[in-house]
């Protein structure tokens, strides 16, 4: 009986959508807009955290020396270098241990679109760096020839700035490098990086025979902790030694951080612009129909179904702005290709705007609960309301 | 007056509608204000770069280094008034979370190119002599509760102590300026660096104050065209031009602010709107009336597109005039956004927008109650 009532008044609410068409239309705009914009800035968070969480197993690990933050402001000497990757924990292959010794320095190239020059990030690698990365593929063209002015590209790296084709020739000071191939690493970092040859970039950064980190797997994940232990216990080194993932992660927490906190604030303060959106299209919804609510409640209906009816009403809107919004941020966000700068990094990192099907559940939920704080306080004046004094209401 | 009356007790009317109106225009508004300021933060310094400064780095890229020699040739240009060079030193203090630029400077000559920082003359003189003094912004000496004479260990990472030990400062001075300044720095005496660390004769990049700057880009071509085909090629360009590629960096934040807030205000406006219009309609009844009474469609209109204003002025002063009490006088100034405020065009362009929202929200009422006839008003219920 009293789902029945339920069922009758929130069918009879919604058939009369199309009298207040205009109020709930703005609502359900309104909501759209909401999850949109959430969804968006949202979804740059997401891209920008996938390319960290992608970057080498856990057995991959950077060695810096001790004191440096990130690879730019490291600095080892070719011994150590060597004395690092002859560790007992660091796994081997045909060629020797798996651990490459790297340069990390910036060259500046027009970033596409603004046209002014990007601190793009240039690695120097040895051999042993296509076994570090587990996920390198050539995706066309060519790896470079070891001692030669050519680079490879990373595939984020060559959408985002300005002359790395195949075939270009980046002019930077006194060099040129040639670009032979395009590279992915599996959507990490790396993708937004230029990488060549570690010989022939010292001199070119006159580097002399120095490094600054040293890219290398150990034997199994759970030799960590010994590595670090025969690296500490080694009086010719000073140097420390982090997880790959940790590397990353940790060197962007400023700018990850940044975007949630963008992304809460706006969503938040909308979110209100909305819920007062919501609320009043209700209380006009509930007001322009309060002889028809006193009528129901002569009737004999009960206060519940009322209630149930508003609250329904609010809640389908909403939901509809949902996914509207929703649909609408995946098709404009959805893939969106940027780059910026970390600070952390000193260098730029491109990545892809990525809305998930979680995110558009979330703002989905944002939605429905708009909707549900926007219906409940109609609903419960509207159920409030004393029969007699709302028959006689014009 | 009367019109004025009849405007104020139609929006006491329904006060909890008026009240909601009024805060979802404010949200918008306080929205507004905050993408600006943000927006305005992350191309700080583009607005108030010198005119007159010319920044000189190293052709492949920042993190290069120039030879110290290139002052004197520097000089030697004619349009050239002054120079000075920084390096950039890094480090950590405490723990890495701690960040502020910790920069090397040309003691005798920095503060003559930038005059902009305000130091107290004894401060200043004390820093001269103390070698290992150094002078930090106003922000980092609240943020860390530092202060004159305290002394703070940085551990180098790009600069190394020739002994591995940490780079021992002593606050000398504590320097500040207007908001546009960034006083999230720490400055110290390049020769500080030098003699501790073994690097010798390079500096990080030259700021150029030039005799007249309508010449700047002739200068910046013949330093550059001085230095090409040198081991150490140039790029000199206005330091206006080189904040601004500096904010590139980041990417399409301005696009995105702008992005959002057309998102933003197009949803309010609609919801606002359509609240005024609401109002309206319910009204149908009383505007026959009125007109009955001796209204002229004029003043019917005026009426209506009032109330839009009232709203939105309302709602959206509130929320503007907040976030410019906020930003404007109280320093919320972090790492990430050294400098935060309400640019006061932008307050303009906000007001505009205001105005602009309150008349469409009101403009298809209010042209509605001008068309109205008398009789097909009162007939409606």
């Amino acid at each position: 009986m009293w789902l029945t009532q339920i069922l009758t008044v929130s069918i009879f609410n919604l058939r009369n959508l199309k009298e207040r068409l205009g109020p709930s239309l703005a609502t359900v705009v309104g909501v759209a807009g909401v999850v949109l914009v959430v969804i968006g800035v949202l979804s740059v968070g997401v891209g920008f955290e996938k390319t960290l969480r992608s970057t080498g197993g856990p057995e991959n690990v950077i060695v810096m020396r001790a004191g440096a933050n990130d690879e730019l402001s490291s600095g080892l000497i070719l011994e150590q270098t060597k004395l690092i990757s002859d560790k007992a924990e660091v796994a081997r292959n045909a060629n020797g241990p798996i651990a490459s010794a790297e340069l990390y320095v910036i060259i500046d190239l027009p970033k596409k679109g603004a046209g002014t020059p990007a601190n793009v990030p240039l690695r120097g690698i040895s051999p042993a760096a296509y076994d570090v990365r587990d996920n390198f593929e050539i995706l066309e063209g060519r790896r470079f020839e070891p001692g030669r002015n050519e680079v490879i590209v990373g595939t984020a790296a060559s959408n985002q700035f300005e002359g790395l084709r195949i075939g270009d020739e980046i002019a930077s000071g006194e060099n040129s490098w040639k670009v032979v191939g395009i590279f992915s690493t599996g959507g990490t970092v790396e993708d937004s990086e230029i990488w060549c040859d570690a010989r022939v970039l010292q001199p070119a950064y006159r580097r002399g025979s120095s490094f600054q980190s040293v890219h290398l797997k150990l034997d199994s994940a759970e030799s960590f902790q010994s590595f670090k232990d025969s690296l500490s216990s080694d009086p010719r080194l000073s140097v420390k030694a982090v997880r790959e993932g940790e590397y990353w992660a940790g060197n962007s927490a400023v700018l990850t951080t940044t975007v949630r906190v963008v992304a809460i604030l706006i969503g938040g303060l909308m979110g209100f612009g909305a819920v007062f959106g919501a609320l009043n299209t209700m209380y006009t919804a509930v007001s322009a129909r309060t002889r028809e609510i006193a009528t129901l409640r002569a009737l004999g209906f009960g206060t519940s179904p009322v209630i149930v009816s508003v609250l329904v009403e609010a809640v389908v809107l909403a939901s509809l702005g949902g996914a509207v919004g929703a649909g609408l941020a995946y098709f404009m966000f959805n893939g969106v290709q940027t780059a910026t700068m970390n600070w952390q990094t000193f260098s730029q990192v491109a990545f892809a705007f990525e809305v998930t099907p979680e995110l558009m559940g979330g703002g989905f939920l944002y939605a429905l609960l708009m909707g549900a704080v926007g219906g409940l306080f109609p609903a419960m004046r509207a159920a409030r309301m004393p029969v007699a004094t709302a028959l006689r209401e014009l | 007056m009367k019109l004025l009356y009849l405007m104020w007790r139609n929006l006491t009317r329904k006060p909890i509608r008026t009240f909601l109106t009024i805060a979802s225009v404010f949200v918008a508004f306080v929205l507004f204000g905050v993408l600006i300021a943000v927006r305005t933060a992350l191309g700080a310094g583009v607005e108030l770069a010198g005119v007159d400064r010319m920044i000189m780095i190293h052709k492949v890229s920042l993190i290069q280094m120039l030879p110290e020699s290139y002052g004197n040739k520097i000089m030697a240009d004619d349009g050239v008034a002054s120079i000075t060079h920084s390096t950039w030193f890094g480090g950590t203090y405490v723990d890495p979370k701690n960040f502020f630029p910790r920069v090397a400077i040309d003691s005798d000559t920095y503060f003559e190119v930038h005059p902009e920082y305000e130091i107290p003359a004894e401060e200043m003189e004390a820093w001269q002599r103390n070698r290992t003094g150094a002078l930090i912004g106003r922000t980092i000496a609240e943020k860390y509760d530092l202060k004159v004479g305290d002394r703070i260990p940085i551990q180098g990472d790009i600069w190394q102590t020739q002994d591995g030990s940490a780079w021992e400062f002593t606050i000398e001075g504590i320097f500040d300026g207007d908001k546009n300044v960034d006083k999230n720095q720490m400055f110290f005496h390049h020769k500080y660096l030098t003699e501790n660390s073994g690097m010798d004769g390079m500096v990080g990049w030259y700021s150029i104050r030039v005799k007249d700057p309508e010449q700047s880009p002739a200068i910046a071509e013949r330093l550059d065209a001085r230095f090409a085909n040198s081991p150490a090629e140039t790029k000199t360009s206005t330091e206006k031009a080189f904040v601004q590629g500096f904010a590139n960096q980041i990417g399409d934040i301005g696009r995105i602010a702008l992005f959002v807030s057309i998102v933003v205000f197009f949803t309010l406006l609609l919801v606002s709107g359509n609240t005024v219009a609401q109002s309206v309609r319910e009204r149908t009844n009383e505007l026959g009336v009125l007109k009955t009474l001796g209204f002229s469609d004029g003043q019917m209109m005026a009426m209506v597109l009032g109330e839009s204003f009232l709203i939105t002025i309302l709602g959206g002063g509130l929320g503007l005039g907040l976030v410019v009490v906020v930003t404007n006088f109280f320093d919320l100034t972090t790492s990430t956004f050294p400098t935060l405020y309400m640019p006061w065009k932008d307050v303009g362009i906000g007001a505009v927008l205001l105005l602009v929202m309150g008349f469409l929200a009101g403009a298809l009422p209010a042209f509605k109650a001008l068309n109205l006839t008398i009789v097909d008003a009162l007939r409606r219920s």
